[in-house]
Formats: structure tokens, C-alpha cells, sequence
């Protein structure tokens, strides 16, 4: 063990870039490594990756798309995480918000379309903060932990999902799991429309104006954890729960609250994909998303503006991984929740490795700097 | 007759049923009577299922399917004490990742290896675990009560059955009637005071989560190598989960434990049965609905309508020596 630094000798810059860059580097070392054993050439993967992200437009609009989805599960891991909650259960979250985008879009459907997507955006949050709201009560009343009550809402989620598909919702005119299409009106523009108003043609893209919702969320989500009172109680729960206590601030509420506004914000997974592409509830459609936004969260370090780059790293490695997984027989999309397993590791739970060893190098080297 | 057999195959269900998770259970008991939370039950249990699959095609034997399963997964605890312990990471994320890594790299690597579909190959029943019978089972079916108890429920199980449930004996031995039980719990209970009697806290730890992986290698290959002749992806459903719900239920203690395991074996043993059943008043209950029960049920005893659950005083919390 390296001696410990005086943790305000160490330039900022050090610990939130230099720190987590080394822990992806060495996340995505250990996961060349996994598709070294399944078969495959890592460095022809890396390769097909960017090209499948950046390498032409339609493909770099789909990285988009996928950070979109990752900026609202991210966030709603970290605003629950500045708690110390672990909300695993996004995925059951924007499952159910998912519902409530539909139903309140189908019924108000008759309304002005800019009401309508208001209606539509707290229809995915009422319903995405309920579904996480008796796990919270349970947590603040009884202590039931989180992780273990969110993850079974999440089975919960999918099978009252998949029983409404069937049974309740279907549109019954088709034999698929899926709901009626929501009129034509209500869908959210798409990035292809938008391109063509300047005469640039995308053959298909699913990146919509969703993608702004989410950079909206993301100073939300600043405001509210770092600029309110809200924040500052929620963030003290979360640091010391006795000192909270004597200071007069109660953890129950703010559990709730951080574990509410958890539960919307991963419901707003939902406007994305319903109103902006499926325009209707297909069955599993938040297809692993609501876990990769630990990963994201943790990555970037909880914070908006951390999470906002790793939700769009993300984008790439799933957008360039369905390149990997079209030219590479041998790996499939599971190979790359692997990869998330592995920088949630490394960036969570390893992220002390070699963080000794590293400010006490650059703080030696600014010292030896300072004394020349 | 006819109910008495029913309900005899309705008990012989849940005790097959009911012992991943047992041996999950034990397993969490040994890492968080430690101080180490151990959410990453599930993706052992799923790992262990894969490499038992995996290694008793490979070898023809399922013992040595078994074998490469206990050293994976005492691997995995070792990470995740290194993680934990070691480095003084966060219990939980360290857990979380090790679930998503291994639900990710099973599957990844079954489709690799094995074909699209991510399923192991069917396994021969040289390559697998077969159903015991009992000596004498068959002669005694004919004898009332003593027959239907003996032939009926206790024999016919696989291996694994009778390990999980003669397991339970030892563990309770083990944590409270040896030193080095009682030097697990003081572990977990009062870390510093343990450290000033001279017991290294680091060593213990470890041990503690080496005998988890020891057991909980034991869910994974009855899941893979016994019940089923093959892995498919994320075939452990939960299950690390919910016996860690029932190691919670039943107090960190085994006894009680094996009592809320054995209740989720036979909820699920009993949705099982009510699937397509037509029901007096409700009628038949949706297949969707029933499957979630025991999701339902978890929540419920955690909710603790028997009282709060009071975990390990040091639990959670990595251990820093002072010096």
C-alpha cells in the first residue's frame, strides 16, 4: 500500500479525468480480452465499432439515439445513488412508464400535440416514479434493501407487462405483443425529417427530438441535486444519515423523494422509445437499457456532466457492437453487457486500484515542479 | 389416496425445488455474517451453472463439471473480497457488476462456443446428475404413510437435494458451535474488537467468502447439470435473489433460513400447479400473473410483516486498520 496523498494537494483534473480514464482503459483491456476467448480479433472489433458509430450518418444518429436512452437511466441511477440508493430496478421503472406514455397519449390524443406530449412526458413520469415508490416505502419504513425489492419489481414489471400485452392492451387485430399505434399526429419529429429540411437524406434513423428532453433532464437533474434544498437534504441522507437526523432533516421523505424522482426519470425512457419510435408498447422494449445506466451513472461519476459523455460512450459501444455483432458471427449483443459489467467494475468498485499510485505521482511531479 | 399422492408430489416438488436456493442461502450466510453483503449470488449461482454445463460436457463427468464450478465461483467471491475488502470498494456496486458481467459473459460465450441460440449442448446422462432412488424405495411403496413419505418424497431426488438439506446442519455448526463461527460473526459484528484480539479481519473475510463460493457452486450445477441437462441464458431467474430475501426472512440464521426457502419452494412448486388450473371464485389466473408470485412473495417477507430484520452490525462497511 502507497502511502495516502493530502487529498487537496491533488488538482481536480487528476481524480475526475485522469483516474476514471485509466479505470475504462483497463475495463476495455480486460474486455478485448473476453472477445479474444470467444473467437474473435479485438483490434478488427474496435475497428468496426467506430465505423459502425461515427463511420456515416445513419449510423452516428443511432449512437444518439442509444445515449438518449442512457442519459434518463444514468440519471436516475445517480439521483437515487447521491441517496445512497441503489435503484436497480430502472428497468421495471421505464417499463412502467412506459405504460403511462401510452395510455395518456392514446386517451388525450384529441388535444393541441404540444399538450399532448406535456400530458404525455408526466404520464411517463407519474408512472415511473410509482413503480419506484413502494420499494422507497418499504426501504424508509421497513428496511427492506432496495437492490433486492427493485430487481424483484423489475420481474414484477415484465410479467404484468407481458400479461397486459396479451391479455388486456393487445391490439387484437395482430398476433404479436404489442399495443394499437398511437396516431400519426402525436409521434415525435424525427431527426430524418429534420435533415431533410436540408436536403440531407438518412435512409432510417430512430433519433427524435427525445434527445433534447434528455439534455434537459440533465440540467434538471444538476439543478435539483446540487442548487436546491432538496438536493442538499437528499445528498446529507445520503452522506451521514444520523448527522442528517440531528440536523433536523428526515430520511424517510427524502428517500421517497430521491427514489420518485429515480423511478420519472428512467419512466422518461419511455417518451423515446413510444413517442419518438415503436409509437406503441412492444413487449421488453427497454431492452437491458435501465441496467446500463448504472454503468453510465457510475462512470460518470454520478454527476450530469460525467454522465452525459459515458451515456454517449455507451451509445457507441452499443451502436458500433451491433456493427461487431453483423460482421462477427461469434459475439452477440451479450458480449457487450459483459462490457458494462466490467466498467461498472472498474469504474465503481475498483475505482481505487490505482488511485493511490497515481495522485501521489502527479503530486510529486506538480511538487518537484513548484520547488525547481 | 389420490390428494395424499398429489400433495406427496407437491412436497417432493418443493424440496427440489427449494434447493438452489438453499445452498444459496447458506452460502449468503457465510459472506454477510462476515460483514460482506453478497448481492452477487445470482450471477454466481448463473456462472456456476455455465462452467458445471460447460466442464461435464467437455469431461464426460459431471463431478468434474462440479469441480470447475466451485473454482470459478470461490474466483468470483475472491473478486469480489478484492474488490471489497482489499480495496474497500462498494459492496453493492462491486455485486452489481459482477451480475452484469456474468449474466453478459455466459451468455456471450454459450453462443460463441456453442451456436447462436447461447445454449449449452444437451448433456448425455453419463454427463449429467441422475435421480437417486433409495434403497428398498420400491418394496416399501406399499406400506401406508412410512411408504408414501419414504418412496414418494424422500427418494428419487438428485444428489444435490440431499447435499443442500444436510448442508444446513453443518453451516449451523459451523457459524455457532465452532471458533471459527464465532470468529466469522465477531467479524461481522465488531470488526476493531476482533482486530485487537490479534485475528487478522482481511484473512477472515476471506475464508468467509471462499466457503460461499463453495456453496453457492452447488445451486449452479444442480441448476445446469441435474434439474436440466443444459445452460440457457440467465437460468438462475432470480433465484440468488430470492434466497438472499430468505437468508434476510429468516435472520442470518440457517434454521430459519431453510424454513422461508422451503416457502418459496413451494410457492413456486404450487405456481407450477395452479398454471392453466380453473380456480373456484377467480377462475383460471392469467400464466403471467402466477409466474410473478413468487417475485410477489419476496417483496412481501421483506416487507417483514414478522418484524424488522437486523442485519450484522458491521455489514456493508469495509474495514479500515487504524495505525
Amino acid at each position: 500500500m502507497t502511502n495516502a496523498v493530502d487529498k487537496s494537494k491533488v488538482p481536480w483534473w487528476v481524480s475526475n479525468l485522469i483516474v476514471p480514464l485509466v479505470n475504462l482503459v483497463l475495463a476495455l483491456l480486460v474486455s478485448a480480452l473476453f472477445i479474444f476467448i470467444a473467437g474473435e480479433n479485438p483490434i478488427k472489433a474496435v475497428k468496426l465499432i467506430i465505423y459502425g458509430s461515427f463511420g456515416y450518418l445513419d449510423g452516428f444518429a443511432y449512437t444518439l439515439y442509444y445515449t438518449t436512452n442512457f442519459v434518463f437511466t444514468g440519471l436516475a441511477f445517480a439521483v437515487a445513488f447521491h441517496c445512497r440508493l441503489f435503484n436497480i430496478g430502472g428497468e421495471g421503472q421505464a417499463y412502467i412508464g412506459g405504460l403511462g406514455v401510452f395510455l395518456v397519449a392514446i386517451n388525450v390524443s384529441f388535444l393541441p400535440v404540444p399538450i399532448v406530449w406535456l400530458l404525455a412526458i408526466a404520464g411517463a413520469v407519474v408512472f415511473g416514479a410509482a413503480w419506484a415508490f413502494i420499494p422507497a416505502y418499504l426501504q424508509a419504513k421497513r428496511g427492506s434493501h432496495v437492490v433486492i425489492t427493485t430487481i424483484m419489481f423489475n420481474f414484477i414489471a415484465s410479467s404484468l407487462m407481458v400479461f397486459l400485452l396479451v391479455d388486456v392492451i393487445r391490439d387484437m387485430k395482430q398476433m404479436g405483443p404489442h399495443t394499437v399505434a398511437l396516431p400519426k399526429e402525436i409521434w415525435f419529429p424525427t431527426f430524418k425529417e429534420f435533415a431533410a429540411l436540408f436536403g440531407i437524406k438518412i435512409r432510417y434513423s430512430p433519433l427524435n427530438i427525445s434527445f433534447l428532453l434528455a439534455i434537459a433532464a440533465s440540467f434538471f437533474v444538476w439543478f435539483l441535486v446540487w442548487k436546491t434544498k432538496w438536493g442538499y437534504e437528499m445528498r446529507a441522507v445520503g452522506h451521514n444519515t444520523q448527522a442528517a437526523i440531528y440536523a433536523g432533516i428526515s430520511p424517510y421523505k427524502n428517500i421517497i423523494i430521491a427514489m420518485c424522482i429515480s423511478g420519472g426519470l428512467a419512466g422518461l425512457l419511455g417518451i423515446n422509445e413510444i413517442l419518438g419510435v415503436h409509437h406503441k408498447i412492444v413487449a421488453g422494449f427497454p431492452a437491458g437499457y435501465g441496467f446500463t445506466g448504472i454503468a453510465v451513472a457510475l462512470m460518470g461519476r454520478n454527476h450530469p456532466i460525467g454522465i452525459f459523455p459515458a451515456a454517449f460512450l455507451f451509445g457507441i459501444l452499443y451502436q458500433g457492437g451491433s456493427e461487431v455483432t453483423f460482421d462477427m458471427p461469434n459475439i452477440t449483443r451479450y458480449m457487450f453487457v459483459a462490457v458494462q459489467g466490467v466498467i461498472i467494475l472498474f469504474s465503481g468498485a475498483l475505482e481505487n486500484l490505482f488511485r493511490p499510485q497515481i495522485e501521489s505521482f502527479f503530486v510529486n511531479r506538480l511538487n518537484r515542479k513548484v520547488s525547481v | 389416496m389420490e390428494f395424499l399422492l398429489d400433495l406427496a408430489s407437491l412436497v417432493n416438488s418443493t424440496l427440489r425445488i427449494s434447493t438452489p436456493l438453499v445452498f444459496a442461502a447458506m452460502a449468503g450466510i457465510f459472506a454477510e455474517r462476515s460483514g460482506v453483503i453478497d448481492f452477487s449470488l445470482e450471477g454466481k449461482m448463473l456462472m456456476a451453472a455455465f462452467v458445471a454445463a460447460v466442464g461435464s460436457y467437455y469431461f464426460g463427468n459431471p463431478w468434474i463439471g462440479l469441480f470447475m464450478a466451485i473454482v470459478m465461483c470461490v474466483s468470483l467471491s475472491m473478486l469480489h473480497g478484492f474488490a471489497s475488502v482489499t480495496h474497500k470498494g462498494d459492496q453493492v456496486v462491486s455485486c452489481v457488476a459482477i451480475n452484469i458481467l456474468i449474466i453478459g459473459l455466459t451468455t456471450a460465450l454459450a453462443a460463441a462456443w456453442f451456436g447462436q441460440a447461447g445454449l449449452t449442448p444437451t448433456l448425455t446422462d453419463e454427463q449429467r446428475f441422475l435421480e437417486i432412488t433409495l434403497p428398498f424405495a420400491d418394496s416399501l411403496r406399499e406400506v401406508p404413510i412410512i411408504g408414501l413419505i419414504y418412496s414418494e418424497i424422500l427418494s428419487g431426488h438428485y444428489v444435490f437435494v440431499y447435499l443442500g438439506y444436510i448442508s444446513v446442519p453443518i453451516v449451523y455448526w459451523v457459524v455457532f458451535k465452532t471458533s471459527f463461527g464465532l470468529r466469522v460473526r465477531a467479524v461481522g459484528e465488531n470488526p476493531s474488537a476482533v482486530d485487537t484480539a490479534g485475528i487478522n479481519v482481511f484473512a477472515m473475510r476471506y475464508k468467509a467468502l471462499a466457503i460461499n463460493g463453495v456453496l453457492i457452486a452447488f445451486a449452479g450445477a444442480h441448476l445446469s447439470t441435474a434439474v436440466n441437462a443444459n445452460f440457457f441464458r440467465e437460468m438462475s431467474a432470480g433465484r440468488g435473489y430470492l434466497a438472499l430475501a430468505a437468508m434476510i426472512f429468516g435472520k442470518w440464521h440457517p434454521k430459519t433460513a431453510l424454513i422461508a426457502c422451503l416457502l418459496f419452494g413451494f410457492t413456486d412448486a404450487l405456481q407450477i400447479r395452479l398454471q392453466g388450473v380453473e380456480l373456484p371464485v377467480v377462475g383460471e389466473i392469467p400464466v403471467q400473473l402466477i409466474q410473478a408470485i413468487p417475485y410477489v412473495l419476496t417483496v412481501v417477507l421483506l416487507a417483514g410483516f414478522v418484524g424488522k430484520a437486523i442485519a450484522p452490525n458491521a455489514i456493508g462497511q469495509p474495514y479500515i486498520k487504524e495505525r
